[in-house]
């Protein structure tokens, strides 16, 4: 049973084609990172796979539950979560009440109004939970956008696990973030549990093969190569796409 | 926490005794606040907490006006009859019109609101026969209570609109509290970050919608009984548009600002055409200077001078 | 026969100037993502305003310069010392735009009073022709003529020029828009003030058969919504089809069913809402 497969996948939109064909398998617990140059078709392809965006063509199967037509917040509830490109939080609430909106959101009580929220404890005791775990305990009361740009990143990967998600997209988690931000979210997602299968779009060639097991890389659209990470390594066209631009 | 409730409980005990020291007139015009307090209250639920810009929510308050006006006109001044009919209809409505506007956003969204909004008060001032047209529906009784008291008298019916703002209050302040309201407040701020938390986004802004009608509609029907008359101007948008004033002039978001939002612009729509005749003049002004100067509301200008002051 | 020919014509030409008002709306919301609510006072400012002029000088070219430019100007101060300090943001502009509104309303009866006044025609186009049994006057065809002239004019604009390839690029993304050089700022402020303009052409082209008095702003803003709603907000096409069908229902509804006036506009709106609830030619 394959955690995530991705079926001849393809996305026109006003003449262009940003995916073609593009056919993926992931085994449960796998690490895989999706690389290659700036307009490949990376995050089309997570918005596709979240259900952002409408494929023009393919299949997209979960656990084996095919969820092509399915809305987004239906594949989260079976198990699929997602981090942005561009830090996607809660501005004005605080840390806390993030997380608690992230808990809430696959828990039963979800669309309760007639209980105030405070009455179910567990709710809280989960998200205090995820955030000790995570090194953000004190960081709790804070209103989100005066956190540092890092602990915001920091806080965007918990939101994603607050479900305690079966497969993972994280979306360049080290974008924009100090070699020590950098080090530090290395860090936590080196520490996902296993059970736990991801996918991570990295512009950071270092850190995506730090922390993956197989890569795939993407191309206008296409999957060029796809393999172990010394493959990849070695292959000459890969190469070659990624010395004439300019990876910053 | 405490301070919430202890100066709630101070608010409740003098809105309580106050009859005792206002004149008929006074009196009158705080049930005025109380009634489009309560009005004020539903749109914030929709605008403040669900953050969805409705310029068309007066549709749900004149509908269920003119429900209970209808009804208590010519068919029967029965509470028990009209009451329900008011808030079914309203809802009614609120779950119709929900269905095209939460199709849009932003900008659409304010337009659609608008013109459904103008759809019905077309038909309000269109459908002479049934609606009396510009004219409206006048001479609507109280309704009568198996109650000691009369509340075709100023007192009683001030009780009687009290207990409703303070139900309503109640009831609003325990939805925005609970998981359904707190995922209201999510989905204002990043729509598309509770998509992916697992969240059904559209369920949670249409059931806004509808509970943000069906207390419009309260009002509505506490205003018709209140006013005795009803016309098509409650179902403008230049009500819908003042519904808007009070809770952005009390503070969107916090439930208690726009209630004190809608206090305030009664006491001075009230001052204002009383002393002066270019009185739209003046509220067209305060909507630009509100706009400009205090975007988050009379509340927000309190909180702001209490955490100066490092209470 | 001449009845339908005739209810056609009228159809026509108040079609074209709820195109006026509606291009400049959309074009107001396609740059800046915002709903102008003052708009129909922009429309019934240039009514007044020409009217003013008219009564003093009798030319009705002096009129149309004046009103436009005045209204022009009251546009860019408005976009530029109010509007602009809420970029993006539908529910503050929404309450200043409509605060406008009520201030030039009131401004308006105050200034000019409450009694419906019509503007004069301009001498060349008080005759009508005659075309078999068919008396059209002419000033409705001169409307017709304005219309076809800004439409044909908004729409070279659009396609073939660097301004409105401008345009179109701040309309996509004003970030990128800046990076190449655009200042999206002026242009925001030229924008507004040409959908001001337009609004206030309507305002005079409109004065001689639909009028001006207090609440035409209201009446005029809430058609203008109409067609924009049917014919999708921000496009010209949209704008003008919209128009010319919300102008054609309203002529034959007032005519045919005058019980319903107001239905006959709103039911297709409703149905355009149902089934596109960007109208005809909206995005997505």
């Amino acid at each position: 049973m394959t955690a995530l497969e991705i079926e001849t996948l393809s996305h026109h939109f006003g003449g262009l084609t940003a995916l073609s064909g593009v056919s993926l398998t992931v085994a449960p617990g796998e690490r895989l990172a999706i690389i290659g140059p700036n307009g490949a078709g990376k995050t089309t392809l997570f918005n596709l796979v979240t259900g952002i965006l409408r494929p023009s063509a393919g299949r997209i199967g979960l656990f084996g539950q095919d969820v092509t037509r399915l809305p987004t917040h239906r594949r989260a509830q079976l198990g699929l979560a997602r981090t942005f490109q561009i830090t996607t939080l809660f501005p004005r609430l605080t840390v806390l009440d993030s997380v608690l909106l992230a808990v809430q959101g696959l828990d039963p009580v979800r669309f309760t109004l007639h209980r105030r929220r405070e009455a179910y404890g567990h709710l809280r005791e989960r998200a205090e939970s995820l955030l000790a775990d995570w090194g953000l305990a004190d960081r709790a009361a804070q209103v989100t956008r005066q956190l540092s740009y890092g602990e915001q990143r920091q806080v965007e990967l918990v939101l994603a696990l607050a479900g305690a998600p079966k497969v993972l997209l994280l979306d360049e988690p080290t974008a924009g973030l100090s070699p020590a931000e950098t080090a530090s979210v290395v860090e936590m997602i080196r520490r996902f549990s296993r059970d736990t299968t991801i996918l991570l779009i990295e512009h950071d060639m270092d850190v995506a093969l730090e922390l993956v097991d197989r890569v795939a890389v993407l191309f206008q659209g296409r999957v060029l190569a796809e393999g172990s990470k010394d493959k990849i390594k070695g292959d000459r066209e890969v190469a070659a796409i990624y010395l004439g631009t300019d990876d910053a | 926490m405490s301070t919430r409730i202890a100066s709630g409980a101070a608010a409740v005990v003098v809105l309580v005794a106050l009859p005792v020291v206002l004149s008929s007139y006074q009196l009158s015009l705080l049930t005025k606040m109380l009634i489009f307090g309560i009005f004020a209250m539903s749109l914030d639920l929709l605008l403040g907490y669900a953050g969805l810009p409705s310029l068309g929510h007066a549709a749900y308050f004149g509908v269920a006006a003119y429900t209970v006006g209808l009804l208590a006109l010519r068919i029967a001044n029965n509470f028990w009859l009209d009451f329900p009919a008011g808030l079914l209809v309203a809802g009614a409505v609120s779950a119709l019109f929900g269905l095209f506007a939460l199709r849009t956003r932003g900008s659409y969204f304010l337009m659609i609101t608008l013109a459904l909004g103008q759809v019905l008060w077309g038909i309000a001032f269109g459908w002479r026969s049934l609606t009396g047209g510009d004219d409206g529906l006048p001479s609507v009784p109280r309704p009568r209570l198996p109650l000691p008291w009369s509340l075709t008298e100023g007192v009683p019916f001030y009780y009687f609109v009290l207990a409703c703002f303070l139900v309503a209050i109640g009831l609003l302040a325990l939805i925005v509290s609970s998981p359904f309201g707190r995922a209201l407040v999510g989905i204002r701020e990043s729509e598309r970050r509770m998509e992916v938390l697992g969240y059904d986004v559209w369920r949670y802004k249409y059931v806004a919608f509808v509970l943000a009608g069906l207390f419009a509609g309260l009002a509505g029907n506490l205003f018709v009984y209140f006013n005795g008359f009803v016309s098509p101007a409650y179902l403008n948008i230049l009500f819908s548009a003042s519904a808007l004033l009070m809770v952005i002039l009390g503070g969107a978001g916090t439930l208690v600002g726009p209630a004190i939002g809608a206090a305030v612009i009664v006491a001075l729509e009230n001052v204002i055409s009383a002393y002066m005749e270019r009185w739209v003049l003046v509220l067209g002004v305060i909507y630009v200077l509100v706009t400009l100067f205090a975007p988050a509301g009379l509340v927000g200008l309190v909180r702001r001078r209490l955490s100066r002051s490092g209470a | 026969m001449t009845f339908w020919v005739t209810q056609a014509l009228n159809g026509i030409s108040f079609g074209m100037l709820l195109f006026l008002l509606a291009a400049g709306l959309s074009l107001i919301y396609g740059l800046m993502r915002m709903l102008n609510l003052a708009h129909g006072s922009y429309y019934i400012l240039g009514g007044y305003v020409g009217l003013a002029v008219i009564h003093a000088t009798a030319s009705f070219v002096l009129a149309a310069l004046a009103a436009t430019a005045t209204v022009t100007v009251i546009g860019i101060v408005m976009e530029r010392f109010f509007l602009r300090r809420f970029p993006e943001q539908e529910l503050p502009q929404a309450l200043l735009t409509f605060g406008f509104l009520l201030i030039f309303a009131d401004l308006s009866l105050w200034l000019w009073g409450g009694t419906p006044q019509t503007l004069p025609k301009p001498e060349i186009f008080e005759r009508s022709i005659r075309i078999g049994a068919i008396v059209f006057p002419t000033y409705r065809l001169f409307v017709i003529g304005v219309g076809l002239v800004v439409g044909l004019g908004l729409w070279w604009l659009q396609e073939g020029t660097r301004l409105g390839a401008m345009i179109r690029a701040g309309v996509d993304d004003a970030e990128m828009a800046r990076g190449t050089g655009v200042n999206v700022g002026l242009l925001s402020t030229a924008v507004f003030a040409f959908g001001a303009f337009l609004a206030a052409l309507g305002g005079i082209i409109g004065g001689p058969f639909v009028g001006v008095y207090p609440g035409a702003d209201f009446e005029i803003l809430e058609m203008a919504l109409v067609v924009v709603i049917i014919g999708g907000l921000g496009s010209l096409k949209g704008a003008f089809v919209g128009g010319l069908v919300v102008g054609l229902l309203d002529n034959f509804g007032k005519a045919l069913f005058p019980e319903l006036a107001l239905f006959t506009v709103f039911a297709p709106m409703a149905v355009i809402l149902a089934l596109r609830p960007t109208g005809l030619f909206g995005a997505r």
